[in-house]
């Protein structure tokens, strides 16, 4: 790490206020994201993974400040994204861009799909009249669309070219790095691989770099180089693949990989059942965050937060266990 | 448009023709009215319709149609008799579409009213102001109510407040007295048009308020929809995306509301000027016609006075079907399979 990544995200959090009642106290805000750093180098995937309210996607968006970041900072090539104004931001824009959960519903129905593609380059005022239609149309032809898609409407389409009418739209600017907001899980398992493997050509073609949020950890396998396990607002465990998914440390991660289903019967598996629910993202335990939850907590988990430290292997771990978590079987 | 038509059901093609057909009459009314809707024939107070009678081939030449003279019987009973004598009818004769041969001869499709003048030429005359005057005031109130509910509900916070707080004191004038208030002001010297501007301008002011509430509920709504984040994602300004997407998310709503709101201004309207506030004798609107009809006597004696009744009856009509089906049309996902 000698060259400084392209996009640094540091101490980033998200205070979501609650509303209070007409005379009542001030209640504790919803902190989805609470104190998340990290980086991705270009060319990289990062994946996040975590179970549904964990804060995946507000980190998604608060990354791009589609959702304003309560406080921390976030540096593309060395620029304060959050010091940018209005103005600037727009530009900045250019260089990131997101790849929605649903395609049904980030794409504008009233809009024919050149229109929806085509916008960005209007926006930025990259291409016009006949080029903008030939750009259109390329892009429609590198994520696999026919080209007559273009004066069709959105709901012409299944859930699966309709994702690739938001690839395109996403690709239209040249962007650097994508941020693909669980791109693949509202979508058929047969129509996933499609996606992934359409994600992964673009990603060699055009060097892009992927933040990847996603629950599905065999999809995370596959597509990812790197992944942050993420739980109420923080990272617990963020490694290389190979280290995270060889041999987990935190036990939460333990109990996530042990929930991806394998497709062997003849496998044995131990299953950990965390018992409970995520606890409230506006009063969060204290102490560890997963000591509620948790299988091997020791009395110190209850009053004093682990800080997550990296272990001999270069990961980070959140976790007052110095080795790998050990549990079931 | 061409589309339209072939989506569009038989009621929206009815309509369409028909308003066109009051349309087309109002914008060329000189030509389309036989007489100036001033000019009273005092001899002829409250003259039935005349029928129009197909006469047989072989005097053509002099014109194909023609109507009885008639001659007053009974001045108190306004009872008029058909004589033997023919008035004939010619077309595209002295700058207008149907009139009389002889010059000094008068024609009466639709009756007189009670001055004498020619029922038909005031309607045509009227259906200027009446079907104008919706329109208009739809457009100015629907500019206003969109323009102002879309940056209300997409701007929030305090501005939102303010803006909502205001519609709500106006919504809770009661609006005619309202409208009566305003339109006192209004002096009577001042020419019709003139009139007719500031009656738009008062339906307008109370009309926008309403649907500036509906529409930023519906952009309330509207831009949390993701299609709007990823139009912020691609780096649209603020204006943009509210012009581009949550703007015309509200078009379905507004174009079905608008269709119902004519109406609305074609009866406002006409309160107004029965009320001797709006539009003034001599000129002529279907509101100020209708008026005549108020008395339950002449009503049961001259049944043409409900005319201007049955015009703003079949507009308004015409305007619903037409509504429902643009709004049907406009929907996206209907489109291509009717």
């Amino acid at each position: 790490m000698t060259d400084p990544p392209l996009l640094a995200v540091e101490n980033l959090t998200k205070h979501f206020p609650v509303e209070s009642g007409w005379w009542g106290r001030p209640r504790p805000p919803v902190r989805a994201v609470d104190g998340v750093s990290l980086h991705l180098d270009k060319g990289e995937v990062l994946a996040i993974a975590g179970e549904s309210g964990c804060g995946k996607s507000t980190l998604g968006r608060a990354v791009l400040r589609l959702i304003e970041p309560t406080s921390g900072a976030i540096r593309l090539d060395g620029t304060d994204v959050l010091a940018l104004s209005r103005q600037e931001l727009r530009k900045v824009r250019r260089r990131m861009q997101i790849v929605f959960q649903d395609p049904y519903a980030s794409l504008n129905p009233r809009m024919r799909v050149g229109g929806i593609v085509g916008e960005p380059l209007r926006i930025h005022n990259l291409a016009g009249g006949t080029a903008l239609r030939e750009k259109v149309a390329e892009l429609l032809e590198t994520v696999g669309l026919p080209a007559d898609a273009e004066s069709r409407y959105p709901h012409e389409f299944s859930g699966g070219q309709r994702q690739r009418i938001g690839v395109a739209r996403a690709l239209a600017v040249q962007p650097e790095i994508l941020i693909a907001d669980e791109p693949v899980s509202a979508l058929d398992v047969s129509v996933q691989a499609q996606i992934l493997n359409l994600l992964q050509d673009l990603k060699e073609k055009y060097d892009l770099s992927f933040i990847f949020i996603s629950h599905d950890l065999n999809v995370v396998r596959f597509f990812s180089d790197r992944i942050a396990i993420m739980y109420l607002g923080q990272f617990v465990e963020a490694g290389t693949n190979a280290q995270v998914f060889g041999l987990p440390h935190h036990p939460y991660t333990v109990a996530l990989l042990s929930a991806v289903p394998v497709p062997d019967p003849a496998r044995k598996r131990d299953r950990i059942l965390l018992p409970g629910d995520l606890p409230n993202p506006a009063a969060p335990p204290p102490g560890c965050r997963f000591h509620t939850r948790c299988p091997l907590r020791m009395p110190l988990c209850e009053s004093a937060v682990p800080a997550l430290t990296p272990r001999e292997d270069g990961r980070l771990v959140a976790c007052h266990l110095s080795g790998p978590a050990r549990m079931g079987g | 448009m061409t589309d339209f038509w072939i989506s569009a059901g038989w009621p929206a093609r009815v309509s369409l023709a028909l308003l066109a057909a009051f349309a087309l009459a109002a914008l060329f009314a000189p030509v389309a009215a036989p007489y100036d809707p001033a000019a009273q024939n005092r001899r002829h107070p409250h003259h039935p319709p005349m029928r129009v009678h197909l006469a047989p081939p072989g005097e053509w030449s002099e014109g194909p149609l023609y109507v009885h003279k008639t001659k007053l019987a009974d001045i108190r009973k306004r009872r008029y008799e058909e004589t033997e004598e023919r008035i004939r009818l010619s077309f595209f004769k002295r700058g207008k579409v149907l009139t009389t041969a002889d010059p000094d001869a008068r024609l009466f499709l639709l009756g007189t009213d009670a001055l004498g003048r020619d029922f038909f030429s005031r309607l045509v005359y009227g259906g200027r102001i009446s079907l104008s005057i919706g329109l208009v005031g739809v457009a100015i109130s629907y500019t206003l109510g969109i323009l102002i509910g879309a940056f209300s509900g997409y701007v929030g916070g305090r501005t939102d407040f303010v803006i909502m707080r205001a519609t709500e004191i106006l919504m809770s004038l009661p609006t005619f007295y309202f409208l009566l208030a305003l339109a006192v002001i209004i002096p009577a010297t001042l020419p019709s048009s003139l009139t007719y501007l500031l009656i738009v301008a008062i339906l307008s002011f109370i009309g926008w308020a309403g649907l500036a509430r509906i529409v930023r509920g519906l952009v309330l709504s509207e831009r949390e929809r993701e299609y709007v984040l990823a139009a912020r994602a691609m780096g649209a300004s603020g204006a943009r995306v509210l012009v581009r997407h949550v703007v015309p998310s509200t078009f379905n709503y507004a174009v079905v509301s608008a269709t119902l709101s004519i109406p609305g201004y074609i009866l406002g309207e006409s309160a107004l000027s029965f009320l001797g506030l709006g539009i003034k004798d001599p000129d002529s609107s279907w509101g100020l016609l209708l008026a005549e009809a108020q008395n339950v006597e002449y009503l049961l004696r001259f049944q043409w006075l409900l005319i201007p009744g049955l015009l703003i009856f079949l507009t308004v009509m015409a305007f619903n079907f037409l509504g429902d089906a643009l709004r049907d049309h406009m929907d996206p996902k209907r489109r291509g399979k009717d």
